[in-house]
């Protein structure tokens, strides 16, 4: 996966880091097991500082969607949820709203925003069965 | 962590100007500083103060845990410096200006000038002053690493090169960074290049240093609010930290810094109908922070000194 980033977007550049992650993950780009490049690559090919990189790493490790094994590297982890389900259907609810608003704004219909979105649905990775989660 | 940069009520006038005024400033071991402020602002003075070649008028310095007035050669070859517009003797050829320089370390890494002078295709034959602008500027920086400084203070140097020399600039900054220990004060007007390299920043307005922080905390601190009203909107807001204000129509925009609570409740008693916060990158941050028509708002590190009970940052509060 290539990584980039843009100083003149409003998004500090680790936060760019992380929804490149985040987005390679959620789009089966990234798998679990992959390994990312190490903070020193990733620094010296993007031309930022370091630390950055260590933090965009560290924010990712946090939220579990990476795991640094000592020694052996940074790799994509096993997908897994500490929330519980009505938690996480809150959070998912609120951000479909924000969706929707934008839908209205723009003048689509009901349907033509189902037709997308079934359109689209194919190109994330989607958990195929449900796991057992509090 | 120790300072490797310190300095204490460092003062300097120009005739009866104050260019810079009581500045305390910390640099620590491994921090790439990022030192900004509008031409004139007083970080060139600064910077000849901190190597010596400016006299303070009051106040001191001190590099590597030793007063610049009285700096031991062998820690002296522990710092490097690349003044503005990268100043070299045109008459030398590359390789004489390196035999020149090697004179006066003890350490000197040639395989390291070696791999640089190759990195940027440049032969040893060829004299200084044919070089282009972003050629110096690489001779420069060879030069500058050479002896393997713990502490490389840049001023300006990426001033005048095209994009893409700034660039590999850029990338050789960030190899030095990545020797463990290494401690860079850069000054720039490029913030996307400081932003891509410093872990913190510094910024003067008129001889003061006004911010003093993380980078990414300069940057979320400073907002820039959108309010809606029906009709024709207030003049401006009364509540700390505002930096700049202005009418367009039924709108009202503010720059804020540090926005908090008390700013959320004095913004909302206006009755606005939307309030839009609008988040800045750093030059634009940079920008509103600077022009404000009122002294801007102090911003310093307050998110460090959580953890450290403010111990360590007392001395620049």
């Amino acid at each position: 996966m290539q990584f980039q980033c843009d100083t003149a977007s409003r998004t500090p550049i680790y936060r760019q880091l992380i929804d490149q992650v985040r987005a390679g993950v959620a789009r089966g780009r990234l798998l679990p097991g992959d390994r990312l490049p190490s903070v020193r690559q990733l620094s010296r090919e993007l031309v930022v500082n370091p630390n950055t990189v260590a933090r965009a790493y560290t924010e990712l490790e946090r939220e579990g969607t990476l795991l640094t094994q000592q020694g052996r590297g940074v790799f994509v982890a096993t997908p897994g949820n500490d929330l519980t389900k009505k938690a996480r259907r809150k959070q998912l609810a609120e951000k479909l709203d924000l969706l929707f608003v934008e839908a209205v704004h723009l003048g689509f219909t009901s349907d033509e925003l189902l037709a997308m979105v079934q359109d689209r649905i194919g190109q994330f990775a989607f958990v195929t069965e449900e796991k057992d989660s509090p | 962590m120790t300072d490797v940069i310190r300095t204490f009520r460092l003062t300097k006038h120009y005739d009866s100007r104050r260019v810079v005024d009581c500045l305390n400033l910390r640099v620590q071991r491994g921090q790439v500083y990022g030192f900004l402020g509008r031409n004139g602002a007083g970080k060139s003075t600064t910077i000849k103060m901190l190597m010596g070649m400016v006299q303070p008028d009051s106040g001191e310095a001190e590099l590597l845990g030793e007063k610049v007035s009285a700096l031991n050669p062998k820690t002296r070859e522990r710092i490097a410096y690349i003044a503005e517009g990268h100043p070299l003797y045109n008459w030398m050829n590359i390789g004489e200006a390196v035999r020149f320089g090697r004179a006066f370390y003890s350490n000197w890494n040639d395989i390291l000038v070696e791999q640089i002078l190759d990195h940027f295709e440049l032969s040893r034959k060829q004299k200084l002053r044919q070089l282009s602008k972003g050629q110096q500027a690489q001779v420069s920086l060879a030069l500058a690493v050479a002896p393997e400084p713990e502490l490389l203070i840049l001023d300006d140097p990426t001033l005048g090169l095209d994009t893409v020399v700034r660039r590999d600039f850029l990338e050789s900054l960030i190899q030095i960074i990545h020797r463990k220990g290494r401690t860079i004060l850069i000054s720039s007007h490029i913030l996307g290049d400081v932003e891509r390299v410093a872990d913190r920043i510094g910024i003067m307005v008129d001889g003061v240093l006004r911010v003093d922080c993380s980078t990414d905390h300069f940057r979320e601190s400073v907002k820039k609010l959108v309010l809606d009203f029906s009709g024709p909107g207030p003049e401006s807001v009364d509540c700390p930290g505002l930096v700049n204000s202005w009418t367009l129509g039924s709108q009202l925009e503010l720059i804020l810094v540090g926005y908090d609570e008390a700013q959320r409740t004095a913004v909302e008693s206006l009755q606005p109908k939307n309030i839009e916060i609008v988040d800045l990158n750093l030059e634009e941050a940079f920008i509103e922070y600077t022009r404000g028509r009122k002294r801007s708002l102090p911003l310093f590190a307050r998110e460090e000194s959580r953890h450290d009970q403010g111990v360590d940052d007392q001395g620049i509060a």
